[in-house]
């Protein structure tokens, strides 16, 4: 009887691993470089509305957020609608003005993108939009989510 | 002589680890790391009205007067619209295909004004705000397609200049009267 011995491959069956740290750790220092870790902590109350004809901001370091929604109290309940700026709330408009005009100094093409809650009323945004004028802070952004086409 | 005989260690430090220590940050950043996009209708605020000049004169015909109030109920030049009807008025406001008395006078003249009340919720506001982009964005993409044969998103710089001056898009947000 023909005895048949089985043919193997003379190469190792291990698939090098020496090089998997330099690969992770690429990969980590990418997300590392990537993650921002803090972002402002939300005063506010903001469900973004939803719209079709939406464009992308592509330069992120030149925005400047405004948050526009109903203020959030202890007990899970909800005040009136506030401004927030960075950190904490503006009760006076006004001071909207300088603000801005501080931030526009730093970054002369900064965009200011407001981040109003789908709720809130114009009143207090025209006000805001107002402030931002006299700041000549003239590009904006209105924030929506993205809405599927219609058609 | 005194020798001294001890066991010597070795002097590598075990680097076994180090991929297991790599693969436990490259999870934690990966499950933080939020690589949102921010999205949104942009426009540009006219700079502040000086209250003493008096604002140029503008034909009535190329304006298009946009009332909106808080219930959501839209007024197109004092006619009433539902709001699904206001894209397709606006292009032929600023098309003005028939050559009519009534509407603007080319694309380049027309004017649209939106005019809210201080209770509209922003929402509503957005919504008739994504109508008029999208009427000009329409406009747009015709206008590219008719020069260019392209759509107006896959033009480069200078053609989209082109075909933004075919169809400047002016829109104007009117302040509320105060109450």
């Amino acid at each position: 009887m023909a005895h048949f011995k089985k043919k193997q491959a003379g190469t190792k069956q291990e698939v090098p691993t020496s090089a998997m740290p330099d690969v992770v750790f690429m990969l980590l220092f990418f997300f590392m470089v990537t993650t921002v870790l803090r972002e402002v902590t939300l005063k506010v109350k903001i469900d973004l509305t939803k719209a079709t004809n939406i464009e992308k901001i592509e330069e992120k370091r030149l925005v400047s957020y405004i948050y526009i929604g109903p203020e959030r109290l202890p007990n899970n309940k909800l005040g009136n609608d506030k401004v927030q700026i960075d950190d904490s709330i503006q009760e006076d408009i006004g001071a909207i003005r300088t603000i801005m005009y501080d931030k526009l100094l730093e970054e002369q093409r900064m965009i200011v993108s407001l981040r109003v809650d789908e709720s809130s009323e114009f009143g207090l945004l025209t006000d805001v939009q107002e402030e931002l004028k006299q700041a000549s802070t003239f590009r904006i952004n209105y924030s929506t989510k993205s809405e599927a086409t219609r058609n | 002589m005194l020798l001294k005989k001890r066991e010597r260690e070795s002097a590598e430090i075990n680097g076994s680890s180090m991929a297991d220590i790599a693969f436990l940050l490259l999870i934690f950043f990966l499950v933080t790391t939020t690589i949102n996009v921010d999205t949104g209708i942009g426009m540009v605020l006219p700079p502040p009205l000086d209250p003493t000049v008096e604002p140029p004169p503008i034909k009535e015909r190329n304006l298009m007067k946009i009332l909106v109030n808080n219930a959501g109920l839209v007024t197109m030049d004092d006619e009433p619209t539902p709001i699904d009807e206001v894209q397709a008025k606006l292009i032929e406001f600023i098309k003005n295909p028939e050559a009519s008395e009534e509407l603007a006078i080319s694309p380049q003249a027309a004017i649209v004004s939106l005019k809210t009340v201080r209770e509209t919720p922003y929402r509503i506001y957005i919504d008739m705000l994504d109508e008029v982009i999208g009427a000009y964005a329409t406009l747009r993409n015709e206008a590219a397609n008719q020069n260019f044969g392209r759509d107006y998103s896959q033009l480069n710089k200078e053609q989209k200049d082109i075909v933004d001056d075919i169809y400047p898009k002016k829109i104007s947000i009117a302040e509320p009267d105060p109450e």
